[in-house]
């Protein structure tokens, strides 16, 4: 069971969150003139790291609110919490 | 090969089964091989099988990390059915069960195939509406598929409650007679046995570090066993495709995800079909041993931790006992997970790369164990071929960036 500390909330049990992938995909910004492989890399293709992953969760059953969260995908360790829109903390960016 | 038969049975019992010879040589790898193909579990041996015994190439080491059916082969819950909703699924699946069907004797390996069936149980009006669809497209494919009332299920599984009053009422099911289980281990075993007589090297403790290439094509693959050239390379690798794939900087839509499976302490028979249900997250059969063997749905976050995370075992263990009362009684006796690869559309990928020589099996999510020989068959004609077999044409890794995805959530999502 993952403690995770949201940013708004405090520290609660992983069954409050649901898991919203990957952090910091930015949808194109001129959608239209996309080729074919550029969509299939910003729909499909992930990085799916072994390690230290940035990802995305959300505190649906309190705040409801979105936040990043750096975790060990190997060990599940919770590295850092920061907010949506923010850059990860420099002992977490790669 | 020595063949089993009675005969040896016999012979050997005579020597108190001292004298049986090894099922396959453990050599040490070659300078150079035709093809290796990384991952010595089901769909790695079988595509080393038969690519011997249908396209010549015996030239061919399989190289495992750990043990062979150590990963997700050795993991899931045995079960094999082939009722998928899409033509492009159904063709591949059906065309596994079929080489299912005649394995034992082709391999000369009891792969404990029973064909007890297959029910997939509909909860509520939409599932209704769901399976009937997919029992007709299963029938235009030619696969057997019927639907169940309430009363044939009570019927042929008594111990389930199927009372309008139960906290998921059970509205009706499929069936698919020909689904079922075999042994999961004996598969990778016979097939690994079979592909060493036909000159395939197995090697097993032997990890790959990288895959070398020139000129953007392979030329080999660095282990820890040393440096092995190959003309092709052939990843099978389940949960770790993404990263295997790194290596040769080829990106894949693949996100990997702890899978739990567990068995209660075993009993004398009581159930003797396959239950599933995706609706409440569930699927469970009795093993030859009289354990339940139960299966639940993916852990939703990103993860290589092959354990899974509590709040998963609850889910699954309300709904089996939702669904069979009696159960609440029994214990638990083992869990564990695997790392299973989704992709977005719940299909495989079983495809040629862009980089010259190398090739990719993954991405079959929660149901590998079900395709493993009708992955092989189509995986080694598109190696030796260097082009995809007709029936895995449609499971290029193109698909994603032509749109032409199969989406199977309903039949793959979360039951296997």
């Amino acid at each position: 069971m993952l403690i995770i500390d949201c940013p708004y909330c405090g520290k609660r049990d992983e069954a409050e969150f649901h898991y919203g992938g990957e952090a910091h995909i930015v949808r194109p910004e001129n959608p239209s003139e996309l080729s074919d492989e550029a969509w299939a890399e910003y729909l499909f293709m992930r990085s799916n790291t072994k390690g230290r992953f940035l990802e995305r969760w959300v505190h649906s059953e309190g705040c409801r609110r979105w936040f990043n969260m750096a975790r060990n995908t190997a060990n599940n360790e919770v590295e850092a919490v920061y907010l949506m829109g923010e850059t990860p903390p420099k002992e977490v960016s790669k | 090969m020595k063949r089993y038969s009675i005969f040896s049975l016999v012979r050997n019992a005579v020597s108190h089964h001292k004298d049986w010879p090894k099922a396959w040589r453990s050599p040490d790898p070659k300078a150079e091989y035709d093809v290796v193909i990384v991952g010595g579990g089901g769909h790695g041996l079988a595509t080393a099988y038969y690519l011997a015994k249908n396209h010549g190439i015996t030239n061919v080491a399989v190289i495992e990390k750990g043990w062979l059916g150590g990963g997700n082969t050795g993991r899931n819950t045995t079960i094999i059915r082939s009722n998928y909703l899409w033509d492009e699924s159904a063709h591949l699946y059906e065309h596994s069960l079929k080489l299912y069907e005649g394995l034992s004797q082709e391999l000369n390996y009891n792969i404990m195939l029973s064909q007890r069936g297959v029910l997939n149980l509909a909860h509520n009006q939409h599932d209704l509406r769901e399976l009937s669809r997919r029992i007709s497209a299963n029938r235009l494919n030619g696969i057997d598929s019927e639907f169940l009332t309430p009363a044939d299920i009570k019927n042929m599984v008594p111990l389930m409650d199927v009372s309008p009053e139960a906290r998921y009422p059970v509205m009706g099911a499929s069936l698919q007679k020909r689904g079922g289980v075999a042994r999961h281990d004996a598969v990778a075993w016979g097939y690994a046995r079979a592909a060493d007589d036909r000159g395939v090297d197995i090697i097993q403790q032997c990890e790959v570090t990288g895959i070398l290439r020139e000129g953007g094509a392979v030329t080999g693959v660095e282990t820890t066993r040393g440096t092995i050239k190959a003309k092709k390379v052939a990843l099978a690798v389940a949960g770790h495709t993404s990263m295997l794939a790194q290596m040769a900087d080829v990106r894949l839509p693949i996100t990997s995800h702890p899978l739990q499976a567990m068995v209660s302490e075993p009993v004398k028979p009581a159930l003797d079909c396959v239950v599933m249900s995706n609706a409440v997250h569930g699927y469970i059969s009795q093993s030859d041993r009289g354990e339940m063997v139960m299966g639940a749905g993916i852990d939703t976050m990103t993860g290589y931790t092959q354990r899974g995370a509590l709040p998963v075992v609850e889910e699954l263990q309300r709904a089996i006992v939702c669904l069979f009362p009696s159960f609440s009684r029994l214990r638990l006796m083992r869990q564990w997970g695997g790392i299973v690869d989704t992709c977005p559309d719940a299909s495989p990928i079983v495809s040629k790369t862009p980089v010259g020589g190398l090739y990719v099996n993954g991405g079959w999510g929660t149901g590998g164990f079900k395709a493993t020989p009708g992955s092989g068959w189509v995986y080694a004609h598109t190696i030796a071929r260097d082009e995809a077999h007709e029936l895995n044409a449609p499971f290029a890794l193109e698909r994603f960036t032509t749109g032409a995805l199969i989406d199977e959530h309903g039949a793959a999502a979360v039951a296997h």
